[in-house]
């Protein structure tokens, strides 16, 4: 043996990496001994379970799980691209498929799994895949560009994920599962039942009971179908297989280490071999002393702690099984079963809600003496992350009011702060409740992303983050550490006290309200980049009422700006802008369309139609846009404030006017809305639609205000929200006259403007707030806070005061010297802003922004004006 | 990189200096405190000319290195710790404007120019 000790690991996935971060912990890596990682995939270890956030937007860099300089800092030799394809026990040597080969004084396996492929005739046609690895999605992603429908084999877990990847790549999407019903692993009958209907109703097909017996191929050996065991046939172009994994087992089996009967690596408490004391194996390619192979990461990253601490020669408990809980969201259907989910111990009982309307099953088994054993929830999670950690013991109310929906038996919300210090909290991480709290109380933890990285709580799923935050705040607050609530490192003050402030004191410059009320520290500095757009958005949402000018590029007012709002533009990702003329209502003439196409035509710009029923001309240059404006704005048009966090758009649909169903006049309430609060600036962007009957085509329940019509008037609902988290809007009142809707819309935007957090949209502000929807109703409906006469004054300045910004800008030669691409050179435009050909019009030339410095060009416009 | 002023200046040029040369900016009353402005190098590189509130001028390369857009200029501007610094417009990473390093990723930076204030006289360099 040499003396500083040789450790090899082969596979470099999500436990693998989570070993040499173990290694890193115990002083095992850098002088202290030599790593070397051999790694199979072309890139170092990524967050696997996050593996679907690929399809909607996360790039395989924001799925690494390898902080930038951790292999460096560490001197670990890691081989990217390099599987290990031999292992000679007796002279203990590893041989990669490069030829490279390392001696080791311990050998660590960390290969995984792979997807089982059924071996049904076809198999291998062109368009069959597997689910792993960011490879496959990539490839998964390519054929479904020219294919209209996709099939997975496999309706468990991964089955359902896959599904939703096709489902959102816009394929008609089948789901065959063999046994008869979805999920078999998790849940039971009645939970599988409910997730069908969800899953159905989201156009998913699902053919339980039966499986697939053989692919079918074209000519060109390209899947065209699948035959189903009961002899029906589904048309199909591509075909995933996820019928489950198996242990990677091979290259233990060629060097002669003990496999389990049904494969994985036979290893002892410690993660050894059983054959083989130098030999560890952990994850999902070992086979664990309680005769099981974890499939899911958690216990794969105990497996890692426990296997570095053996090498380490430190005491562990060992590995001797653990928690298959789980909370996902298929398809965004909320998912999740813990502890005993079927209900296998004598003499148990189960509590069961449904509610097969909604897609609702919650089922819970509890012991002969009260003890929660486990459970299966569809539909609403909600509960999970108090749930599972009671279980093993008797809960604090009675079992039915954990089950039934909010609202209903009165309610139970037993949060975390009612656990146990032994619960768990990160499941991911198996954090418990003490651990973060002795974060907060020993480690001096003052923020949740210091307990983050001091624990690892809430590092990966993300679905624990809510109680994490929950706790540490409770841990601040009991500490007598006043969790400091201020907007930023400028101000100790919230948006919503800022706001009074600035209301009160009649306060119009940032630099006054710095000085008067900034923190020490920061009286005599240049502010932030979050303070400053908060403070211009209040001062400009005040201006008409504090009589400070309405414009928000006039004098300090425009250094407070983020850069969209600066150039009344939206920017792009190579520098150049967009431009969103105000539709109202997305009602046009066919000369304003015309004008816009033939501004677009000129200018060269690309045209698309917006989610927000308008259009947007994207590849502006600063120095074009007062130029396209003029002409806009000439032709009528106005600023539609798509860079500002302020109204953007009041959709309608076409209503009484022309649709058999309309009840009233959506479109003209929907223009009405929008010209009322246009240039209302806000904490966030503000949305609305109004829709003409109850079919609600105009989507008003996903606004911060919707309105929907009535035989009787109109009915108000807010706090919905799209985007990442989305929420219906609740109903707030109903058939309402059309002077009674603008006078409660007047009140509830005041109300929100005035109490809100910064980039706070309604719904989260509504949830927020202390009493939620009701208390919000009070004030506004039943004027419980004698509020209302100035909420309704305020709006009425703005509405007085409005005037459109480009036409503004236009009239003044002071404002307009500002759109240049150079100071120094007024007339040239800047040569790093290009564009390519692509699908008859144009796109951004990002190839030229790639290189380090920029070549010197000829200095032309792409303009032909 | 900064000259320290005593009183914030109304007339001169601002200038930076690049390897052909001190280039004339614009008057210090082309720049709002707390925004930027883009400049056109010689070479056809682009660098971004900010002006604090105490009226000092800052010299950064305009290039975001995150994004490859040439940007920085139209970034906001604020202080940490007293270190001026801009916040790129894109993806929001800050970089100090004296020292062109990042603060939210340690291996990333930009170039710094030095910068200065000439008389009126010599604004024609
Ligand atoms: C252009 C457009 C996409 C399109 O091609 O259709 C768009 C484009 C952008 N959206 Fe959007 N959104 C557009 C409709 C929507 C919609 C649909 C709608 O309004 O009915 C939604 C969901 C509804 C909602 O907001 O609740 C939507 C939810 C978002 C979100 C998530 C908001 C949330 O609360 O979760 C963001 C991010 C943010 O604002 O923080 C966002 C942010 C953005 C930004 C501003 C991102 C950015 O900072 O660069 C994009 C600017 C594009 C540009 O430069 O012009 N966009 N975005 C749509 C413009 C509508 C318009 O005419 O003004
Ligand atoms: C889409 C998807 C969703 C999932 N969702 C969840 C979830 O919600 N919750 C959960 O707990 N788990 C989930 N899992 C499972 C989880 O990803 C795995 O449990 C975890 O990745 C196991 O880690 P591992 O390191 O053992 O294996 P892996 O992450 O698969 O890593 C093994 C690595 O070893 C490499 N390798 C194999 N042989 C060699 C060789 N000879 N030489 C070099 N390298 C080799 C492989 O290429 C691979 O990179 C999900 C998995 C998938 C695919
Ligand atoms: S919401 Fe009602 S009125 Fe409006 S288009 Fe749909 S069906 Fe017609
Ligand atoms: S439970 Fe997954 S990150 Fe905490």
């Amino acid at each position: 043996m040499t003396a500083t000790p040789t450790i090899v690991l082969i596979g470099h996935g999500m436990v693998g990496q989570r070993f040499l971060e173990a290694l890193a912990d115990r002083g095992l890596t850098g002088a202290a001994a030599r790593v070397v990682v051999l790694c199979e995939e072309p890139r170092p270890a990524y967050d696997r379970v996050q593996l679907t956030s690929y399809f909607s937007g996360r790039s395989p860099e924001d799925l690494s799980l390898v902080e930038a300089d951790f292999i460096e800092k560490h001197g670990i030799e890691l081989r990217l691209g390099d599987p290990a394809e031999t292992i000679d026990r007796a002279t203990r040597t590893v041989t990669a498929r490069s030829g490279f080969t390392v001696q080791y004084d311990q050998l660590v396996l960390a290969t995984g799994s792979y997807p089982f492929v059924p071996p049904v005739p076809g198999k291998d046609s062109a368009g069959c895949f597997v689910y792993r690895t960011i490879e496959d999605l990539l490839e998964i992603e390519e054929y479904a560009k020219n294919v209209t429908s996709g099939s997975v084999v496999g309706g468990g877990l991964l089955g359902l994920e896959a599904a939703g990847a096709l489902k959102g790549l816009g394929l008609d999407t089948h789901v065959v599962e063999f046994a008869p019903r979805l999920m078999p692993v998790q849940v039971d009958d009645g939970g599988g039942e409910a997730l069908r209907r969800t899953i159905e109703d989201m156009g998913v097909t699902v053919h339980t009971g039966v499986g697939g017996k053989e692919i079918t191929a074209g000519e060109d050996g390209a899947v065209t179908g699948m035959e189903l065991s009961d002899g029906s046939r589904i048309d199909t172009d591509m075909v995933i297989f996820s019928a489950g994994v198996r242990p990677r087992d091979q290259l233990a089996r060629d060097c002669g280490l003990e496999v389990g009967e049904r494969g994985g690596i036979k290893v002892d408490e410690q993660c050894r071999t059983t054959t083989d004391p130098a030999v560890f194996a952990i994850g999902e390619c070992a086979l664990a002393v309680d005769g099981r192979v974890y499939g899911l990461v958690a216990p794969g990253y105990e497996m890692a702690e426990t296997a570095a601490s053996a090498i380490a020669a430190q005491e562990t408990a060992g590995f001797t099984g653990a928690d298959t809980s789980t909370k996902l969201k298929l398809l965004g259907v909320d998912v999740a079963s813990f502890g005993d989910a079927h209900g296998t111990a004598e003499g148990c009982l189960d509590v069961v809600y449904a509610d097969s309307r909604s897609g609702v099953y919650k089922k819970l088994v509890i012991g002969q003496d009260g003890t929660l054993l486990g459970g299966v929830l569809v539909g609403d999670a909600e509960a999970y992350g108090t749930l599972r950690p009671l279980t093993g013991s008797v809960p604090p109310v009675s079992p039915e009011q954990l089950v039934l929906p909010a609202g209903t038996g009165g309610p139970v919300s037993i949060g975390p702060s009612a656990l146990p210090d032994e619960a768990v909290i990160c499941n991911c991480h198996n954090v418990t409740k003490g651990t973060i709290r002795a974060a907060v109380t020993e480690h001096s933890c003052g923020t949740v992303p210091e307990v983050k990285k001091c624990t690892k709580a809430g590092t990966g799923c993300g679905s624990c983050v809510k109680a994490l935050t929950t706790l540490v705040n409770d841990e601040l607050e009991l500490n007598g550490v006043t969790v400091d609530k201020g907007l930023c490192g400028c101000f100790p003050h919230t948006r919503a006290e800022l706001y009074e402030i600035v209301r009160t004191l009649r306060l119009t410059s940032y630099e006054d309200l710095l000085a008067s009320h900034g923190r020490e520290a920061a009286k005599d500095g240049d502010g932030c980049e979050v303070c400053k757009p908060a403070v211009g958005s209040i001062i400009a949402s005040l201006a008409p009422t504090l009589g400070a000018s309405g414009y928000v590029l006039d004098g300090e007012q425009a250094a407070l700006q983020d850069t969209n709002d600066h150039f009344l533009a939206n920017l792009q990702r190579n520098g150049s802008y967009s431009i969103v003329p105000r539709i109202p209502g997305g009602e046009i003439t066919p000369e304003k369309l015309i004008v816009i196409g033939e501004v677009a035509r000129d200018f060269g710009l690309y045209t698309k139609i917006t989610g927000g029923q308008r259009i947007d001309m994207f590849g502006a240059r600063v120095d074009q846009l007062p130029r396209i404006w003029a002409r806009l704005v000439d032709a009528g048009f106005e600023s539609g404030h798509a860079y500002g966090k302020a109204l953007r758009t009041v959709k309608s649909c076409v209503g009484q006017t022309w649709c058999r169903y309309g009840v009233q006049d959506s479109v003209r309430m929907a223009i009405d809305l929008e010209l009322r609060y246009r240039g209302l600036r806000s904490p966030h962007k503000l949305k609305s639609a109004v829709s003409g009957c109850a079919r609600e085509c105009a989507e008003a329940r996903g606004k911060d205000f919707g309105v929907i019509a009535t035989s009787n008037g109109w009915n108000l609902y807010v706090g919905g929200n799209g985007g990442a988290d989305p929420r219906h809007a609740d109903l707030l009142a109903q058939d309402l006259s059309d002077a009674e809707l603008i006078r409660l819309i007047d009140r509830f935007l005041m109300f929100y403007i005035r109490t809100a957090d910064r980039l706070e949209r309604t719904s989260a502000w509504l949830e927020r707030i202390e009493g939620g929807l009701d208390h919000v109703r009070d004030v506004v409906v039943h004027d419980s806070l004698g509020l209302c006469d100035e909420l309704e004054a305020l709006m009425a300045d703005h509405v007085a005061h409005y005037r459109d910004e480009w036409a503004e800008t236009l009239d003044d030669p002071e404002r307009l010297a500002r759109f240049v691409s150079f100071v120094n050179a007024p007339d040239a435009p800047d040569p790093s802003v290009r564009f390519v050909p692509e699908r008859d019009q144009m796109k951004p030339d990002l190839d030229l922004l790639a290189g380090p410095t920029l070549p010197v060009r000829t200095l032309e416009g792409t303009v032909a004006r | 990189m900064t000259e320290t002023l005593e009183r914030p200046l109304t007339t001169g040029t601002i200038e930076l200096r690049t390897d052909r040369g001190w280039l004339a900016v614009c008057a210090p009353s082309g720049l709002v405190p707390g925004r930027g402005v883009a400049v056109l190098l010689p070479d056809g590189g682009q660098a971004a000319v900010f002006l604090d509130r105490a009226g000092r001028p800052y010299a950064i390369g305009n290039r975001d290195p995150f994004t490859g857009a040439y940007v920085l200029s139209r970034g906001l501007t604020g202080s940490a710790d007293g270190r001026p610094y801009v916040a790129s417009p894109l993806l929001k990473q800050r970089f100090d404007l004296e020292t062109g390093a990042c603060l939210d990723d340690a291996s990333v930076s930009v170039p710094v120019y030095e910068t200065r204030v000439a008389p009126e006289a010599a604004a024609a360099a």
